[in-house]
C-alpha cells in the first residue's frame, strides 16, 4: 500500500515537470532573444563607454590642418586648416583631431572616411606607436576600391603627421581586432609610418598575419581593446 | 605517435619474444601509413611563410633544395603571367549600378587580357576562372610558385572618375636580412620593388593613352596581395562600377587587355631575375 503522501508528492513533481516542459520553448525563445540583443548593441555599448569626443572648453584654439578630399583633383588630398579647442595631451589630442577628421568637411564630397564610422579607442606606446580602432563602419561603409581606401589611411596618417607630433607610427585596429585589410584592398597588418622623423631606425618591418607576429605592446594593446569588445 | 601505437599493438598481439619482429612489422607498417597520410596536409596547408616560399621555389624542381634551386637557375626571362581577378566567391567586391558587380566583371576583363598576352606569345595563369575567392596569400602563391613570371591583380572601383584606369606598386617592403637566401612571405614584394615600379610605369602609359584622364604615372598603394608575391606586381584599377550602363565598362575591356599586353611586351626584355646578397655571395629568389 503506497501513502498517501507519496502519491501527492509524485503527482506535484509530475504537474512540476509538465509545467517546465510548456514553459522551455519561451524560456529559450527569451533567451536567444537576449543574446542578439547583447551582439547587437555591444559596440553601442562600448561607444557610450568609451566617449569618443571628449571635448574641453578650457583647452586652448588652435589651428588644426585637416587633410579631406579634393574636390577638383581626383585622388588627392588636400589641406584644410580649422580651429578647435585641442588638448595638449597628445591622447586626447589625437581622439579630438580624428574626430574632427570624421566628422567631415563641410563639403559631403571631399569626405574621406564614412559617415557613421566611429574612433572607438586610441593609444600611445611609450616608442611613439599609435594604436587607434575604429568601429566596423569604417570597413563596411567605405566605397570599395584601392583608391578610396588608401585616400582613408592617407587622410588619417597625414592628419595625425601635423597635428600630433608624438605619433610617429600607426596600428589600425577594427572593431578591437586586427584585420587583413580596410575593405579588400589596403593592407592593413603593417605598421604605417606617420612621421617623417621616424625614418631612422624605426621597425616598421613586420607586416604580420592577424593576430601573429606583433610587436608585445601592440599585441597587449589589442588584447586589452578585444576584451573591451567582448564586455 | 603512431610508432608508439603501432608498438603498442605489436606487444598485444605478439606478446612472446619469438614474435618480436611481427610486432616491429605492425609498428613500420602503422607507422608508415601515418606519415604517408599526414605529409601531404601538412606541405598543402603549411602556415610557415618562410617555408611555404621555399616550397614554392622546391616546385620548379623538387629534386634540388631551395637555395640550389635558386643558385644554379638560370636568368629564364619573363615567361609567365599570373592574372588575379580581384574579389569572388562570397566577397562581390564593389557594387553598382545595373547589377554591376567587381568579381564578375574583372573575369571578362582578365579572360581578356589572357587572350591578348598569348597572343604575344605569354603563358598566361588565372588566379581564379569562377565564382570562387582564393585568399591573398593563395593569389601571391600561384606567382611564387613560377620562375620567371609577373603578377597582375585586377580591380574595378567604386569611386573615380569613369573611364579611367590606374596603376599601383606597393610603397616600401623593407627588406629582409635573412642570411638564408630565402624570402619571408611577409616582405616577398622587396626585391622585386624596381622591377615592378618599371613594369607599371610602361602599362600605366598605355593606360592613359587609351583612356583620356587616367593620370601619367604610377601610384603606391599597400595593396594586400602585392606584399606577398615575389615577383614584378601590378594592382590595375579601373573606374568604376558607377558607370551609367553596363556598356561603357564593357567598351573598355579591348583597351585595358591591349595596354597590358603591351606593357608587358616592352617589359619583357628588360627583365632581368633579380639577385639577393647573401654571405658568401648572392643569390636569385
Amino acid at each position: 500500500m503506497t501513502p498517501k503522501w507519496t502519491v501527492w508528492l509524485g503527482g506535484v513533481l509530475l504537474a512540476a515537470v509538465i509545467a517546465a516542459a510548456l514553459y522551455f520553448p519561451a524560456l529559450r525563445r527569451r533567451v536567444n532573444q537576449a543574446k542578439e540583443l547583447t551582439e547587437k548593441t555591444a559596440e553601442q555599448a562600448r561607444r557610450e563607454l568609451l566617449p569618443v569626443a571628449p571635448v574641453s572648453t578650457g583647452d586652448p584654439m588652435v589651428k588644426v590642418v585637416m587633410f579631406w578630399g579634393s574636390h577638383g583633383q581626383e585622388g588627392e588630398l588636400v589641406p584644410v586648416t580649422v580651429e578647435l579647442p585641442l588638448s595638449r595631451d597628445p591622447v586626447l589630442r589625437t581622439k579630438q583631431v580624428l574626430n574632427t577628421l570624421l566628422a567631415g568637411p563641410v563639403d559631403a564630397e571631399s569626405r574621406t572616411l564614412p559617415p557613421d564610422a566611429a574612433l572607438m579607442a586610441f593609444y600611445i606606446l611609450p616608442d611613439g606607436t599609435g594604436v587607434a580602432d575604429f568601429s566596423d563602419e569604417i570597413r563596411t561603409s567605405i566605397p570599395s576600391g584601392i583608391q578610396s581606401e588608401q585616400l582613408a589611411v592617407e587622410s588619417i596618417l597625414r592628419t595625425l603627421e601635423a597635428n600630433v607630433p608624438q605619433v610617429l607610427r600607426l596600428k589600425i585596429l577594427i572593431h578591437g581586432q586586427e584585420a587583413d585589410t580596410l575593405a579588400g584592398h589596403v593592407d592593413l597588418t603593417q605598421l604605417f609610418r606617420v612621421n617623417a622623423k621616424d625614418a631612422a631606425g624605426t621597425q616598421l618591418d613586420n607586416p604580420s598575419p592577424p593576430g601573429s607576429k606583433l610587436p608585445a605592446p601592440i599585441r597587449k594593446a589589442v588584447e586589452s581593446m578585444r576584451k573591451a569588445t567582448k564586455r | 605517435m603512431a610508432l608508439r601505437f603501432g608498438i603498442l599493438l605489436g606487444v598485444r598481439f605478439f606478446p612472446t619474444s619469438s614474435h618480436v619482429l611481427g610486432a616491429g612489422i605492425l609498428a613500420a607498417v602503422l607507422s608508415g601509413v601515418a606519415f604517408a597520410w599526414a605529409v601531404p596536409r601538412q606541405s598543402g596547408g603549411g602556415s610557415n611563410p618562410t617555408a611555404k616560399v621555399a616550397q614554392a621555389a622546391a616546385n620548379t624542381n623538387p629534386a634540388q633544395s631551395p637555395s640550389t634551386t635558386a643558385l644554379s637557375a638560370a636568368h629564364s626571362g619573363l615567361n609567365v603571367v599570373v592574372l588575379d581577378p580581384a574579389h569572388g566567391g562570397t566577397d562581390p567586391g564593389a557594387r553598382g549600378t545595373e547589377g554591376i558587380t567587381e568579381s564578375d566583371e574583372v573575369l571578362q576583363f582578365a579572360t581578356a587580357t589572357k587572350k591578348a598576352l598569348e597572343a604575344q606569345g605569354f603563358q598566361v595563369i588565372l588566379t581564379r576562372e569562377g565564382n570562387d575567392n582564393p585568399s591573398f596569400d593563395d593569389r601571391s602563391a600561384r606567382a611564387n610558385a613560377q620562375r620567371g613570371a609577373v603578377f597582375i591583380t585586377l580591380h574595378i572601383a567604386s569611386t573615380g572618375l569613369t573611364g579611367t584606369a590606374r596603376v599601383y606598386v606597393v610603397p616600401e617592403v623593407p627588406a629582409s636580412n635573412n642570411i638564408t637566401g630565402l624570402i619571408p612571405w611577409d616582405r616577398a614584394q622587396a626585391p622585386f620593388l624596381s622591377l615592378s615600379r618599371k613594369l607599371g610605369d610602361l602599362v600605366q602609359q598605355e593606360l592613359s593613352r587609351r583612356f583620356k584622364g587616367s593620370p601619367d604615372t604610377l601610384q603606391t598603394a599597400p595593396v594586400r596581395q602585392l606584399r606577398t608575391t615575389a615577383a614584378p606586381a601590378i594592382a590595375v584599377e579601373i573606374s568604376s562600377v558607377s558607370v551609367k550602363e553596363r556598356a561603357e565598362l564593357d567598351r573598355m575591356v579591348p583597351g585595358v587587355a591591349e595596354a597590358i599586353a603591351r606593357g608587358l611586351t616592352d617589359f619583357r626584355p628588360t627583365y632581368v631575375v633579380p639577385t639577393i646578397s647573401v654571405p658568401g655571395g648572392s643569390v636569385q629568389p
